[in-house]
């Protein structure tokens, strides 16, 4: 065998009770290669990695790993070979803080005591390798999502890897991060650490990757150099077919304003005097890097976090919303882009989960009609084009994207006028992001306003009539119309311009 | 290997506690012969109804992530009131059949009320007072047993009735009035876990707080009810209990009935962490209880060790239970 060949594997397939959802996947990655691999949603691709790193075992097939073959029984078996993963959900503790969870299972000791010191020392020289502003000593259920996913980063670049995986790590990073964590991947790279890097931004795979595998429903499309391939291309090997056009055209909203926020601040202070308006019928994108208080902004709005003064003005009355059940009743959802943490509950099926918050609306006397339930949920499946085994299944046993589509039926299900959405197409494949900008296109035009906080330029620029560039708990600009463009944005989300 | 395939299709989560029934129903029936009788099981079905009822409301309280501790003291206390309550309104009333019979009703209303209030005290010092709630009951536990004791003198509440016995002697169709009872608040219990909005929301709350809470569920009414509705299992309890004694023993009635709760919801297959559960499995898990006191019972085993075969079942129960999640 070639001795430059890390990883090789032969066959592998993966059934899950009779369901065949990987088939015969033959690979070889040459050391030292950024390998991407890329696909829809339930195509396989994490099920794939889980393979590589013993937390399932294939069906059939065979791994290879430094020329000899390798049995993965446990994670704790691919960690001994050298073969790292930052998973697609998030495997922190929340109860622990961030060097805790950092050397969880690895712990730096002196004699029989731990060391303290020394874990935190080497937290922090993590922490500001990846530039972030994160303290040691914080715990996990204090940081953003964004936060969590540089924790985890972090986490993996703790061991000395052979070959790190990487399974959707920016699906939640700006720019910003993004830029950062491939600089770490290139010094990696250059001290001979191979690299599996999966994800929906297909231009990212062409900027990092050296080669990149397709999978479709579990079989082996192709694997290309990527300077051999584009987008586009990369597209249409993914869903078989020419992918048009991603974004709809834009509708212009309503005259009237649903929404009016006024100098708005949180007790906690992340959101400092903001004021805006949103008109009926409108999408407005909120843009900014991690940290600009976007996702604080939305919890303050519907009361999850308090407000320490300023207004809510919802058609020209004034209301108090002192928690989701009041923001919900004045017509506000807002889908969070934690999706674990917050959006949805592993352990229940499609339909409990979808009819969690409008649960009122499925009762006959005080029995709920499951039946109702289940014909509600088929049309949500239908629509959203849903990929599971069956209507019962849990949500566990769903990919990334397909449970955050069910996320999003869970919330448009309450039947909002006011729609707040964060990140809606975390994690989503380019297909499927593409409905889902279809389908709030639709949405606005039945009468629905859009709030959509994204880390997606594309995306904020393509779909939004409006956007409100915020940084530090601040509205630094509101883009109208040419203005919406990356540059301007940039600028207002550095502090660039606009008063910060 | 087709037995191998199919024991891996079996579905433990579901059917582990029926399987652990049917084992220990076969065990039993050959281990003694009396076993099988009719009246052997009647009396097993009655002796598992009084902490049977109690842990139907626990499996609420397990589901939603939390746990009751102060059931057993909390029966000593509802129940001796009850009884103190019955003898005063049978002064108030005098004597006569329908005089009884309405001291009777009025006691047991006090029983029930007096049982959701406990376990409403319970609940508001969890959820608006923020303690944990194995401390919280850990405390009451204390509380009630002591109250119990002191307004009982430490001895035994005694009622002047003779007809309140007949609640919890007494027979319909054949089957004590206790064991009609278990079963048709089973039933109850059942529908509201799986057919209504209440069962629903403390299996989201149990599984996930803040996802709960996001979705506009008022998180800490949902908590509160499931500590009221263990609060009138244990009234429901007091009242047969001191019905069959026509008394209650203030020092040591109802001693142990949250081990026996426990215990019936966690062999019943619902996790200690919450977030689903069954109320089949608690019927199945309180009858298995009963059925391996009464095997050792008339194996001849001291009843000192019984609570050793006990232990070990509920820690096998979970063992099992930890087996089947990975
Ligand atoms: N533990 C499991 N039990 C049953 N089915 C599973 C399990 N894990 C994954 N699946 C199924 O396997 C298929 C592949 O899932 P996988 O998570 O690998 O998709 P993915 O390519 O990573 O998708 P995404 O882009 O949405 O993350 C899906 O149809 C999923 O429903
Ligand atoms: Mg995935």
């Amino acid at each position: 065998m070639d001795n430059n060949i890390i990883l090789k594997t032969k066959g592998i397939a993966k059934e899950f009770s009779g369901v065949r959802v990987l088939n015969n996947i033959n690979i070889e990655i040459k050391s030292g290669e950024i390998f991407g691999i890329i696909g829809e949603n339930g195509a396989g691709k994490s099920t794939f990695v889980k393979i590589l790193t013993g937390i399932y075992t294939p069906t059939e097939g065979r791994i290879y790993f430094n020329g000899k073959e390798i049995q993965l029984e446990t994670p704790l078996d691919a960690r001994k070979a050298g073969i790292i993963m930052i998973p697609q959900e998030f495997n922190l503790i929340n109860d622990l803080n961030v060097y805790e969870n950092i050397f969880l299972g690895n712990e730096k000791k002196r004699r029989v005591f731990l060391n303290r010191n020394e874990m935190i020392r080497r937290t922090e020289e993590l922490l500001a390798g990846l530039k972030v502003n994160i303290p040691a000593t914080a715990r996990i259920d204090k940081l953003s999502v964004a936060q969590k996913q540089m924790v985890e980063i972090a986490k993996a670049l703790a061991f000395d890897s052979k070959l790190l995986i990487l399974d959707e790590p920016t699906t939640v990073l700006t720019r910003r991060e993004i830029d950062i964590l491939f600089g770490i991947m290139r010094q990696l790279k250059s001290r001979g650490v191979t690299m599996i890097y999966i994800s929906h931004k297909l231009s990212e795979v062409k900027e990092i990757c050296d080669r990149v595998m397709v999978l479709r429903d579990g079989e082996m499309i192709t694997i290309e150099d990527t300077d051999n391939i584009d987008e586009k291309e990369m597209a249409r090997s993914m869903i078989g077919r020419e992918l048009s056009q991603i974004f709809p055209e834009k509708v212009v909203p309503k005259e009237n304003t649903v929404l009016q926020v006024e100098n708005l601040s949180s007790v906690d202070g992340f959101i400092k005097d903001v004021s805006f308006d949103l008109k009926e019928g409108e999408i407005l994108g909120f843009a900014g890097l991690v940290g600009a208080g976007r996702t604080e902004l939305a919890e303050t709005l519907i009361g999850i976090r308090k407000k320490k003064h300023g207004k809510i003005i919802i058609k020209g009355k004034e209301y108090n919303i002192k928690n989701p059940a009041d923001a919900l009743k004045r017509g506000i959802a807002y889908l969070s882009e934690d999706r674990q943490g917050i959006g949805i509950l592993t352990n229940f099926d499609i339909p409990s989960n979808i009819t969690l918050p409008s649960l009122k609306h499925y009762l006959r006397g005080i029995l709920i009609n499951k039946r109702k339930e289940h014909e509600k949920t088929a049309q949500y499946i239908k629509r959203f084009d849903i990929k599971a085994a069956s209507l019962k299944s849990k949500l566990e046993y769903l990919s990334g994207g397909n449970q955050q589509k069910v996320s999003l039926a869970k919330s448009l299900d309450t039947g909002p006028e006011i729609f707040i959405i964060d990140e809606p197409t975390r994690g989503i494949d380019v297909n499927a992001k593409r409905e889902i900008y279809f389908f709030i296109n639709e949405l606005v035009q039945t009468g629905i306003s859009c709030i959509v906080i994204s880390s997606e330029m594309e995306e904020i620029i393509g779909l939004c009539n409006r956007v409100v560039v915020m940084r530090e708990g601040k509205i630094t600009g509101i883009l109208e119309g040419e203005h919406i463009n990356e540059e301007e944005i940039m600028f207002h989300a550095t502090g660039l311009k606009g008063v910060a | 290997m087709p037995s191998k395939s199919l024991i891996k299709k079996i579905d433990f989560e579901k059917y582990g506690s029926l399987i652990a029934f049917v084992v220990i129903f076969i065990i039993s029936s050959f281990a003694s012969p009396y076993f099988l009788q009719l009246q052997n099981i009647l009396n097993i079905l009655r002796q598992v109804s009084y902490t049977g009822i109690i842990a139907l409301g626990m499996t609420f309280v397990i589901i939603g992530g939390g746990i009751d501790l102060s059931v057993g003291s909390m029966t000593a206390l509802v129940g001796g009131i009850s009884i103190l309550s019955l003898n005063s309104a049978m002064n108030f009333f005098g004597y006569g059949y329908w005089n009884e019979i309405m001291a009777i009703i009025v006691a047991v209303i006090v029983s029930i009320a007096l049982g959701a209030a406990a376990g409403a005290l319970n609940g508001v010092a969890i959820t608006k007072g923020r303690i944990a709630p194995f401390i919280v009951t850990l405390g009451t536990m204390a509380i009630y047993r002591s109250l119990a004791l002191y307004i009982g003198k430490a001895g035994v509440f005694r009622s002047n009735s003779y007809m309140y016995p007949e609640l919890g002697m007494g027979y319909f169709l054949g089957v004590p009035i206790p064991v009609w009872v278990f079963f048709g608040m089973a039933v109850l219990f059942h529908i509201i876990l799986n057919w209504t909005r209440y069962g629903r929301y403390i299996c989201a709350i149990g599984s996930n707080q803040k996802v709960a809470r996001y979705s506009a569920i008022k998180v800490n009414f949902v908590r509160f009810i499931s500590y009221v509705m263990v609060g009138v299992t244990v009234g429901v309890s007091a009242v047969f209990l001191t019905s069959r004694l026509n008394s209650i023993s203030s020092t040591n009635g109802g001693s142990g009935y949250e081990l026996d709760a426990i215990a019936a919801v966690i062999i019943g297959g619902t996790p200690m962490t919450g977030g689903s559960g069954t109320i089949f499995g608690t019927v199945i898990g309180a009858i298995i209880l009963g059925m391996i006191n009464n095997m050792l019972n008339m194996l001849g085993v001291s009843p000192y060790l019984q609570g050793t075969v006990k232990g070990i079942v509920i820690i096998g129960a979970v063992l099992i239970q930890r087996k089947r999640s990975q």
